[in-house]
């Protein structure tokens, strides 16, 4: 075992971790808000398709990230009319947005297979981001110190900000946020935006740093690999953090079995961990009381005033 | 002008029905729209995914084979969502109930006898209903939510298949490709019954609907289901247990699931990588576009088998990719949910008042 080896194992890892950590960061705002978006794999394809197309077409990366990140919002106003103002299952609603986002992100990269573009490098200065030892910090693309930052101010933001107070008191009780005059549809709405845009910049991680080329169905499951981890974060941004990074060593495991074929374990037991872990976690944590580590209350629930 | 929403006292019945037709004809003219966008003929993409299929006699078996496992998932969820309990794992109990018939397969290789598909039958159903036990008992225990919990179970389900093919039941004569070895003729149904062109699993899917079509409307437990989904309270106080219909939901729609497996497994006569059909996933919509009732969920199996056939065709005619009956299922699924709102409510138009003209008058 090398320095080289261990330093290219952790850049593998932060690297494969960064779009689930974005994505499982904006559905953490939306599962605190109240709403559960099944749709995070579409969001995240309409990102990837969008943030490849346009740097493609106009050569500038930051101006795909933010058309990819406009994308993903965009998409998840189609599940956020449906869900909030016409009340519609939120569960349903998601999975028709993955299935759409699948589709028409499909459909629109028909003409972008088969050619690729110049991957995001670090935005550091080419002694650190290339040095041996250093690019363990300094080399890496620019999204992931992004995602490092987001989940971080995601943390500061829901746990120490009044904003951040009444987000999840909408998500814990609506018809009492409601009644003291706090406006839960136009929170949701906003809390649903975030997601999408969050989830937008994470499928352009894939398709402008990780591949960078356009595939259909690039993000490969990850979507749900994101709604997963919110579930074994137990709803909280610092244990969504270091659970992104375990998450990421799993599937790190599961790409070193596939590629050497020598591993204890199949490549698909570490495929099926992170989504085994969330099964059993989900029952520890629902079957231990209090402590603050449930799933937010109105999960799922339509609010309709007035109705 | 403004709308307002008013509550309906009961669900207009008339919508229920209505709504889902509209709902095919709307998302027809969105797919003209958004394929003419994209530079697609898109009035010749909707043609040839929506008619063709229904106006081409070699196509209608394809329907028939394709509408069965839809209609057959469909149904198992259509009690889950009269209840509110949300199985959206079906994909996951499919799998494993084909995994399940193919391990009766590979253990009566050498043998043959009328026992051996009924017995593969059999374990399907049981595997899939065991799968589905899971999220039940996290439920009815825990109350852990069974939409995640049962998700989960989906992306396992699918390891375990990925396993299993390119692993222990890897066909030796298979030159290396991710498949199982084929059934043999004693563990296959006849591709379709006496020459008619109608599938069996079409057939199963039939007495499946009528089946679920007696439970429900004529039996205590048809009306438990409704009850807990639509006042839980007042059936807990009637005595109805909430926590029995979450475990005959998840459990019948689960055994359905895993029937569906079974005879995808038939269809393809292994398995391999297109085991995982996405049919489950997809059933969820059918359960939705028909209203929950069986012979609604028999149309809308129909409908959308006719979008996965069609949208073969439109590939192949108008070029467009494979994941176009996909965008139209989802439109579907979008606009029959957006659509429930008429269901629901009814919507008044209101005229605009002008306030100054208001304070005035007073």
């Amino acid at each position: 075992m090398t320095l080289t080896f261990i330093v290219d194992a952790l850049i593998t890892v932060i690297g494969i971790t960064t779009p689930i950590l974005l994505a499982a960061s904006g559905e953490l705002v939306v599962e605190k808000s109240g709403v559960i978006n099944l749709g995070v794999e579409g969001m995240m394809l309409a990102g990837a398709i969008a943030g490849f197309a346009v740097t493609f077409e106009t050569g500038n990366p930051w101006l795909g990230v933010t058309v990819a990140m406009l994308s993903g919002a965009a998409v998840s106003l189609i599940f956020a009319v449906l869900v909030l103002s016409l009340g519609a299952n939120q569960v349903a609603t998601g999975l028709a947005l993955t299935i759409f986002g699948i589709g028409i992100s499909s459909l629109i990269g028909s003409n972008y297979t088969g050619i690729a573009i110049d991957s995001l490098d670090s935005p550091f200065p080419a002694y650190l981001a290339q040095d041996s030892f250093w690019r363990v910090f300094f080399g890496h693309s620019p999204f992931v110190y992004f995602a490092i930052c987001l989940v971080l101010s995601i943390g500061y933001f829901l746990n120490q900000t009044r904003a951040g107070l009444v987000l999840r008191a909408v998500g814990e009780n609506d018809v009492s946020a409601h009644s003291i005059g706090y406006p839960v549809i136009g929170i949701r709405y906003a809390a649903i935006t975030f997601g999408g845009a969050v989830s937008g910049v994470a499928g352009a991680d894939f398709s402008m740093v990780i591949s960078p080329l356009w595939a259909e169905q690039m993000t490969a499951g990850r979507g749900w690999i994101a709604l997963a981890l919110v579930v074994f974060a137990g709803w909280r941004a610092g244990h969504l953090l270091a659970g992104a990074y375990f998450f990421g060593v799993l599937m790190a495991l599961e790409l070193y079995a596939k590629a050497s074929g020598f591993s204890i374990f199949p490549s698909q037991f570490w495929a099926a961990m992170p989504y085994l872990i969330a099964v059993i976690v989900l029952a520890m944590i629902s079957s231990r009381d209090g402590k603050g580590v449930k799933a937010p209350a109105c999960l799922g629930k339509p609010f309709i005033p007035n109705g | 002008m403004r709308l307002r929403f008013e509550k309906r006292l009961e669900p207009s019945r008339t919508m229920l029905i209505l709504t889902p037709v509209f709902s095919v004809i709307a998302v027809m003219i969105l797919g003209i729209i958004i394929f003419d966008g994209l530079g697609f003929n898109g009035s010749q993409a909707v043609w040839e995914l929506f008619f063709t299929p229904v106006l081409d006699s070699y196509k209608w078996r394809d329907v028939a084979t394709k509408a069965a496992p839809l209609i057959i998932i469909g149904l198992g969820l259509s009690l889950g969502n009269q209840a509110k309990i949300w199985n959206i794992g079906a994909e996951g109990q499919y799998i494993v109930g084909a995994i399940a018939a193919a391990g009766v397969a590979f253990q009566t290789q050498y043998l043959s006898g009328f026992w051996i598909i009924p017995l593969m039958v059999v374990a399907g159903m049981v595997a899939g209903a065991l799968y589905a036990a899971i999220p039940a008992v996290l439920r009815t225990r825990y109350g852990v939510s069974e939409v995640l919990s049962s998700l989960m179970l989906v992306y396992v389900s699918l390891q375990l298949l990925s396993y299993m093919i390119t692993g222990p039941w890897k066909d030796p004569n298979g030159h290396n490709f991710p498949q199982t070895a084929q059934l043999t003729d004693s563990q296959l149904l006849p591709h379709d019954l006496m020459g008619s062109g109608i599938p069996p699993g079409l057939l199963v899917a039939l007495i499946a609907a009528i089946l679920f079509l007696v439970v429900v409307s004529k039996t205590v437990f048809g009306f438990s289901i409704r009850a807990i989904g639509e006042a839980p309270h007042a059936a807990r106080y009637g005595g109805f247990s909430s926590d029995g219909v979450v475990w005959a939901t998840l459990m019948i729609s689960g055994a359905m699931a895993g029937l569906a497996g079974v005879f995808e497994l038939m269809q393809l006569t292994r398995l391999n990588l297109g085991s995982p059909s996405g049919y489950g996933f997809t059933a969820i919509i059918v359960s939705l576009l028909g209203r929950s009732h069986p012979i609604g969920v028999f149309i809308a199996g129909i409908v959308l088998a006719i979008t996965y056939v069609g949208g073969q065709v439109a590939q192949t005619v108008v070029h467009v990719p494979n994941a176009t009956a996909g965008l139209f299922q989802s439109l579907l699924l979008f606009a029959v949910l957006a659509s429930d709102v008429l269901v629901r409510y009814r919507i008044r138009i209101l005229e605009k008042v002008n306030r100054s003209d208001d304070r005035s008058a007073s």
